[in-house]
């Protein structure tokens, strides 16, 4: 096991946990905010790389292209939106069905199950070949991050507004919102769509890095985001206690969660075995605070209402 | 300001669980109108404030507050012209929302919900102001998280909440059910005081007898999804306990078989 293997594996490591922060950012606003759990998230991740690739191949400009994934991502919450809100099919369910749906669409887009672009060919913004030697303002690193930095200045402006106030009053007490006059579904669809929006622009920004998109690319996101943002609470959950670094830490919470993998990739484990690690990982991270309730909480005094 | 006609709703039609919970109901509510609602429990008191509220739609009928039809508005709209109150204090309140937060969601009530600000310095000082008046201390803790309030303050920031814009229609559901007695006795003070000074017409559910005649100028009583028995003025302030018990044995045919009840006489 050769340290200098590892060591040099580490930044591209941290730029996938960068670009996969944006996804679990997007996932911490139906998760946490809407509670609600989107599987969108596995088939819109693919429809951005898939309507970026194609755009790009078509000869757009990588920001028109990226603008256009975040748009189709969009379009899935809304469809997830319509499915929970105008048919009344459960959450869950209503994602499983736009996953679904979206693995044809997303293979109709690409006309195969993958499509690869030449870093040489196209003026991508993010590229696996950018991370070292190249000028510090093209590193892969700085740019995601910096993508990063602005879209998180954005959502928290936009969850100080009226409308992300009435977004997250949705998310937290939908009786009470109706009540207060917030149209809960549409803020429940908005949601969907914002989430989504980044997703999709999580997986443009994915396959720029990685020089293709491919059917399977966004296959467990969901699972990965929720890692990130249970990671990032886990850690940074203490000091950071204003929105805008709560999303920071999902963002770092992505960072740590692609570093471990590499040092687990590192130490020789079945690469097969990566998804069922993440899973259990991820299971019991969830069901900590379930446990801490039932057998660690201190009995509460009943009555006492004043 | 209120006019209710002949409406009827029905739960789960067709099913072994049918339930007719409002039965060609009418009522009309004069400007001011502070009216005290009882009756045995599934008599239908919740259900006609949900109906008002637009929880659901009703089977038929017609409901019209100010003039204004809003039989086929949905919840949200309707809340334009409602406040409300419900029996759980976890009901009325975002908990993890800060104070300020969660009544500055009340004060946009009815309004549209834009990309301004979703609170504005100058509010505060008039959250301030109101929550002082609560005299629970609540006008120092702003920005703290609801879910840190107890009960009693939860139900009295959402009695604030509910009044904060001034309602056509109060709806309280047995707000102070859910309080101990102490505390029930202080929301319930708060409350005839905001409704007598800002000249609320108020629907309030209650299960206590004593404060039904006590308090407000109106009281109606309800079995079977139907108001049996209805009065006002100085009829109604010289009620007794033992005579609501009579005229619902009479108008029911049954005797008073509420336990909750009986205990609060
Ligand atoms: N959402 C609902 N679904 C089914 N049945 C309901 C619903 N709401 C109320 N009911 C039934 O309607 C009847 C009247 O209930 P309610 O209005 O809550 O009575 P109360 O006078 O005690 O407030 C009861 O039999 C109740 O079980
Ligand atoms: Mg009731």
């Amino acid at each position: 096991m050769d340290i200098m293997i590892l060591i040099n594996a580490l930044p591209g490591a941290a730029a996938q946990g960068l670009i996969w922060g944006i996804m679990a950012i997007g996932v911490y606003i139906t998760y946490r905010i809407l509670d609600v759990a989107d599987l969108t998230v596995d088939g819109s991740m693919c429809t951005g790389g898939a309507v970026f690739i194609m755009m790009m191949l078509n000869g757009s400009n990588v920001w028109v292209s990226m603008a256009a994934a975040f748009g189709a991502g969009m379009l899935s919450g809304l469809a997830t939106g319509l499915f929970h809100t105008f048919m009344g099919i459960p959450a869950i369910l209503s994602g499983i069905l736009t996953q679904l749906g979206l693995w044809s669409v997303n293979l109709k887009i690409m006309g195969k199950a993958n499509q690869a672009i030449n870093v040489d060919k196209y003026s991508l913004l993010v590229s696996l070949r950018f991370i070292k030697n190249v000028p510090f303002y093209k590193n892969t690193i700085l740019v995601v991050a910096l993508t990063s930095v602005v879209l998180i200045l954005i959502l928290y402006w936009f969850f100080g507004t009226e409308l992300g106030c009435s977004l997250r009053a949705t998310g937290c007490n939908d009786k009470m919102s109706r009540a207060q006059g917030i149209n809960t579904d549409f803020c429940r669809v908005l949601g969907l769509m914002i989430s989504n929006g980044l997703v999709a622009l999580s997986g443009s920004l994915l396959t720029q890095y990685q020089g293709f998109a491919d059917i399977n690319m966004g296959r467990g996101a969901i699972v990965i985001g929720l890692a990130a943002v249970i990671i990032g609470e886990a850690v940074f959950g203490k000091v950071f206690r204003n929105f805008g670094f709560k999303l920071l830490a999902v963002s770092l919470g992505s960072i740590i969660y692609y570093l471990v993998l590499q040092v687990v990739i590192w130490l020789g484990i079945d690469t097969d075995l990566l998804k069922l690690l993440s899973a259990l990982v991820v299971a019991v991270f969830l069901a900590i605070p379930v446990w801490q309730e039932r057998y660690f909480s201190k009995p509460v005094k009943k009555g006492g209402n004043s | 300001m209120l006019e209710i006609k002949n409406i009827s709703k029905t739960f789960n039609p067709g099913t072994v669980n049918e339930k007719q919970a409002l039965r060609g109901l009418t009522l009309t509510l004069k400007d001011g109108d502070f009216v005290t609602v009882i009756g045995g429990n599934g008599a239908g008191k919740s259900t006609l404030l949900n109906a008002i509220a637009g929880t659901w739609k009703v089977d038929e009928g017609q409901i019209l507050i100010d003039g204004v039809d809003v039989t086929k508005y949905p919840e949200h709209k309707r809340a334009a012209f409602l406040g409300r109150v419900f029996q759980d204090p976890m009901n009325g309140t975002a908990a993890t929302m800060g104070i300020e937060e969660n009544l500055a969601l009340a004060l946009r009530r009815g309004d549209k919900r834009t990309l301004k600000p979703g609170i504005v310095g100058a509010e505060r000082k008039l959250y301030r102001d109101m929550l002082a008046k609560l005299g629970l201390g609540l006008e120092n803790r702003l920005t703290s998280k609801v879910g840190l309030l107890s009960g009693g303050q939860r139900q009295a920031l959402t009695l604030l909440m509910a009044t904060l814009k001034k309602p056509k229609l109060l709806l309280l559901d047995e707000h102070t059910a859910a309080l101990d007695p102490k505390t029930a006795a202080k929301v319930l003070e708060t409350t005839e005081n905001i409704v007598n000074q800002d000249h609320l017409t108020t629907l309030m559910i209650t299960h206590n007898m004593k404060d039904a005649i006590s308090i407000g100028n109106r009281l109606i009583m309800m079995n079977n999804g139907q108001i049996i028995f209805d009065v006002e003025g100085e009829e109604k302030k010289k009620l007794t306990v033992e005579d609501l018990l009579h005229k619902f044995a009479q108008a029911s045919g049954e005797e008073f078989a509420n336990d909750r009840m009986m205990l609060t006489n």
